[in-house]
């Protein structure tokens, strides 16, 4: 486990350096998806301006469930890059290589890339983060931080878990993963916005077998003081960020089945 | 002599039908792509009608369009998402990577004319699995509404053809920035996120703040989505297409004319540095 | 004991099968046709450690998806494979870490890193000690020359130079089967035979057992003990280079440069080739020695030139081939 972590530190400061040598790509990149990710919260912005409110959040309200998404979002997103480009991998059988290697799949794809331009939407949620705080006026506490980190991890745990899912398919169909985008980037646009909003099924879609609810809108509600129309219990709030622990943990042994599907048929 | 040059130019333009109706078969055969498309469509529309319901269901402020128009421009959207110039042809990125790009140089062909018949081609096969499901599934199930009338559907049409020749022109651009290895990737990022947010595609044009209205104007990627989808709604008037349509065609003009000279320059540059 | 023991492998794949034509393409939507391939058709083999073997089959033919089951990537239908001990797909991780390979066409080293650096990776990656580590890669650098090609990033590197570095990677965690697919495939002469130079000195200083896939006849010739030839997912041949030509054909060459431009005919020899003054023949040494052969040409016609020659190892390959079918 530990020799692991060090192999995992070792690919990431080889990453950073890669990337550094495309420095202007970098820069690049970054500002246009800080660019990108801004004027889309602009656009959100600009519904509340002519609505004022949904099902009573305002945009503040909606801007801390944005901020704390997108912020889970970006970290799994530049950790996963592996598995993003694993489609491709497996076409051009270079995923091979990586079975020739005596170490798991699962970590040498992890340590593939991290993608350090990811940054941009990272700094843009955290200043919607910070602006819907300074607005709300939230009363911190120890528990109350605690729960945004925990919130943050799960959520990358969620999102990591979702996308190995999506490379795990690539050993089937490696034309299209299209789909399971709805999960990732729709799964953020969903959280973007509270639960209440939408019909029974896609709520229930999205608490029960994607447990999107669990890492961006129960923990709000606890941190916001608000009252849960959906009537989950209070402590679930609390601890629901860990449940995506799981998540994570299932999706690798989902990936073992893809693993193990790809050596019999060899795709 | 015009005789000779007239037989070349239907040759060429030959060649521009076969490049285009091979690269069509081609993206045909993406069988899961397509299934994937459009149950991604399906999502993506349901999401954005929830959101916009439950913002109706929260105001009775008047606003710039009724939810009906609403919800059936954001299935317009997904019916014809293929427009958004996502990416590059990715047979063109590797050829630029490869290197393999010199040999593009000596088809007896334009290579803007040759990319851009590729480009068509991308922007309309998908249109037979994508388009067409989508737009039957969401007129009979998720309230989808036909056009009012005989005007609107031959503005929406006109404008959607030009629609089409935009969105190709977009993506020859994209295209072309690839032969700057390093800038292109950035650029192309660019161009897909201002189309992404100004051709109406995250949210109808017109809930944009009004001194914002001034600037999504002057910008080409309204005319990919939202002016022929308002056509469709009746919201803009079907008269109206005098004025666009000039503006429709300006812009393809600009964009090829621009993606000629740029091709030209990157090509320039490659001869220059020996491939 | 054998480091690689192969009983009866069999593989098959299911192929999709695509209609041509739009309205194919079409169909091809709603249903698809798989067609079966037999890859590998029950074949078996030992190899002893130390030995350098030539596996060679045109594309297609089970080689790469023999390389694969031997390394473990691949689960076959059927049949035995023992490596080391191990059934490699089997214990995947332990396997691996006792073998080597290296593509010809692909490089395992990180494209935007120094090549040193790669080098750690691999260190890393394997759980090479620090101390063997060193040693190793020291002894690699200086073996193949690499020392001025340490600190530059991989995509800078020529193909040659590229190939050095990646037959060295594949050493560093000292594995005792190594797997060189096509490892000269593109390169110029004098890296060709670098690259042979340095395989063979490997397999005979350090004793490693080497299979060497390829496609370049003359890499065979100057390296293997043994062939083993694939074709049709099946073994048609396995043996020396010599008993190879023995079994397709006794024939020889014999090569004459005329100082005119006429016809040789002999009864025991036939023209193959005519090429203005240079005429090739063809022979059966067991139905007359050369010695008499030459003899009797240089009696008959003047004389340049004249050697012999066996018949180019291509030639013996396509016509077991033509055999087989």
């Amino acid at each position: 486990m530990t020799n692991a972590l060090r192999l995992y530190m070792h690919y990431l400061s080889q990453s950073i350096r890669s990337q550094m040598q495309y420095r202007a790509s970098f820069i690049m990149l970054s500002f246009g998806h800080f660019l990108v990710t801004g004027i889309e919260f602009l656009a959100i912005a600009s519904l509340f301006a002519r609505f004022k409110h949904i099902q009573g959040w305002a945009l503040p309200e909606v801007a801390f469930l944005y901020g704390l998404i997108n912020i889970s979002f970006a970290f799994a997103d530049a950790a996963s890059r592996g598995f993003d480009i694993f489609g491709t991998m497996v076409k051009s059988g270079d995923f091979d290589r990586l079975l020739l290697r005596p170490r798991s799949t699962a970590l040498q794809l992890a340590g593939h890339e991290l993608t350090l331009r990811r940054i941009g939407r990272l700094v843009q949620g955290l200043i919607v983060f910070s602006w819907a705080s300074y607005t709300l006026d939230i009363a911190w506490s120890v528990p109350k931080i605690y729960l945004v980190f925990i919130a943050i991890f799960g959520g990358a745990c969620l999102f990591i878990g979702l996308m190995i899912i999506q490379a795990t398919i690539a050993f089937w169909t490696t034309e299209s993963l299209e789909l399971m985008n709805t999960m990732t980037y729709g799964g953020v646009e969903t959280a973007q916005y509270p639960l209440p909003i939408y019909r029974t099924y896609f709520r229930k879609f999205f608490t029960y077998i994607v447990p999107l609810a669990c890492v961006n809108y129960l923990p709000s509600l606890a941190i916001l003081e608000r009252g849960d129309p959906l009537g989950f219990p209070v402590v679930l709030q609390w601890v629901a960020p860990l449940i995506c622990i799981i998540f994570l943990i299932v999706a690798l042994q989902i990936w073992k089945i893809g693993v193990r599907h790809y050596r019999s048929t060899g795709s | 002599m015009p005789k000779i040059a007239n037989r070349t130019s239907s040759l060429a333009i030959k060649s521009y039908i076969a490049v285009f109706s091979a690269r069509f078969r081609t993206l045909l055969q993406y069988r899961a792509a397509a299934f994937a498309g459009f149950g991604t469509q399906l999502f993506w529309g349901l999401l954005r009608v929830m959101i916009f319901e439950a913002f109706y269901r929260s105001s009775t402020a008047p606003q710039p369009m009724t939810v009906d128009e609403v919800v059936t421009y954001i299935w317009l959207g997904q019916a014809f998402l293929v427009l958004i110039p996502l990416r590059a042809d990715p047979d063109v990125r590797d050829m630029v990577r490869s290197g393999n790009v010199v040999y593009e140089l000596v088809r007896p062909a334009n290579l803007y004319f040759f990319w851009y018949s590729r480009a068509i081609a991308q922007r309309t096969a998908p249109g037979v699995f994508r388009a067409l499901p989508m737009f039957i599934t969401a007129s009979l199930f998720f309230n989808l509404q036909m056009p009012p009338n005989i005007p609107a559907t031959c503005t929406w049409l006109v404008s959607m053809l030009f629609a089409v020749l935009i969105s190709a022109a977009i993506t020859n651009l994209l295209n072309i920035s690839l032969l700057w290895t390093i800038s292109g990737e950035g650029i192309s990022y660019l161009v897909f996120g201002l189309t992404w947010i100004f051709s109406g595609i995250i949210i109808p044009l017109p809930f944009f703040p009004d001194w914002a209205q001034a600037t999504i104007n002057i910008l080409p990627f309204r005319y990919i989505m939202d002016i022929p989808f308002r056509f469709y709604l009746g919201h803009i008037p079907p008269e109206q297409i005098w004025y666009h349509l000039p503006f429709q065609i300006a812009y393809l003009i600009a964009l090829i004319t621009t993606g000629h000279l740029i091709l030209t320059r990157g090509i320039h540059r490659l001869v220059a540095q020996g491939g | 004991m054998p480091h690689i023991i192969v009983e009866n492998l069999v593989k098959t794949f299911q192929i999709a099968q695509r209609q041509p034509g739009v309205w194919g393409a079409l169909r091809g939507v709603m249903h698809r046709n798989y067609r079966q391939i037999t890859a590998l058709d029950g074949i078996s083999f030992t190899i002893e450690p130390g030995e350098l073997i030539g596996y060679i089959g045109p594309n297609g033919a089970g080689k790469s998806t023999t390389v694969k089951v031997l390394s473990g990537i691949l689960v076959p239908d059927s049949g035995r494979c023992e490596i080391l001990g191990r059934v490699p797909w089997k214990e995947r991780i332990a396997h691996v870490a006792q073998i080597g390979v290296v593509f010809g066409q692909r490089t395992q080293l990180w494209w935007d890193l120094p090549v040193i650096e790669s080098f750690d990776l691999l260190r890393d990656i394997y759980r090479v000690d620090h101390h063997q580590y060193a040693q190793t890669r020291d002894e690699m650098i200086a073996i193949l020359n690499l020392e001025s090609l340490l600190d530059i990033p991989v995509r800078q590197l020529s193909l040659g130079q590229r190939m050095r570095c990646d037959l060295a990677a594949a050493l560093i965690h000292r594995p005792s089967i190594l797997f060189l697919d096509e490892p000269t495939i593109g390169l110029d002469v004098v890296s060709k035979l670098a690259v042979r130079d340095f395989i063979k000195r490997l397999n005979q200083e350090r004793d490693v057992t080497v299979i060497l896939t390829t496609h370049d006849m003359d890499d065979i010739e100057a390296l293997c003990t043994r062939v083993m030839v694939i074709g049709q997912g099946q073994i048609l041949s396995d043996g020396p280079l010599e008993n190879l030509r023995a079994r397709v054909t006794t024939e020889r060459r014999l090569i004459v440069d005329l100082e005119g431009t006429e016809d040789i005919t002999d009864p025991d020899a036939s023209v193959v080739l005519r090429d203005g003054h240079r005429v090739h023949l063809t022979f059966d040494p067991d139905r007359v020695a050369t010695a008499d052969l030459i003899a009797r040409i240089t009696a008959q016609h003047p004389v340049r030139d004249l050697f012999v020659e066996n018949t180019p190892i291509e030639e013996i390959i396509s016509r077991l081939y033509a055999e087989n079918r």
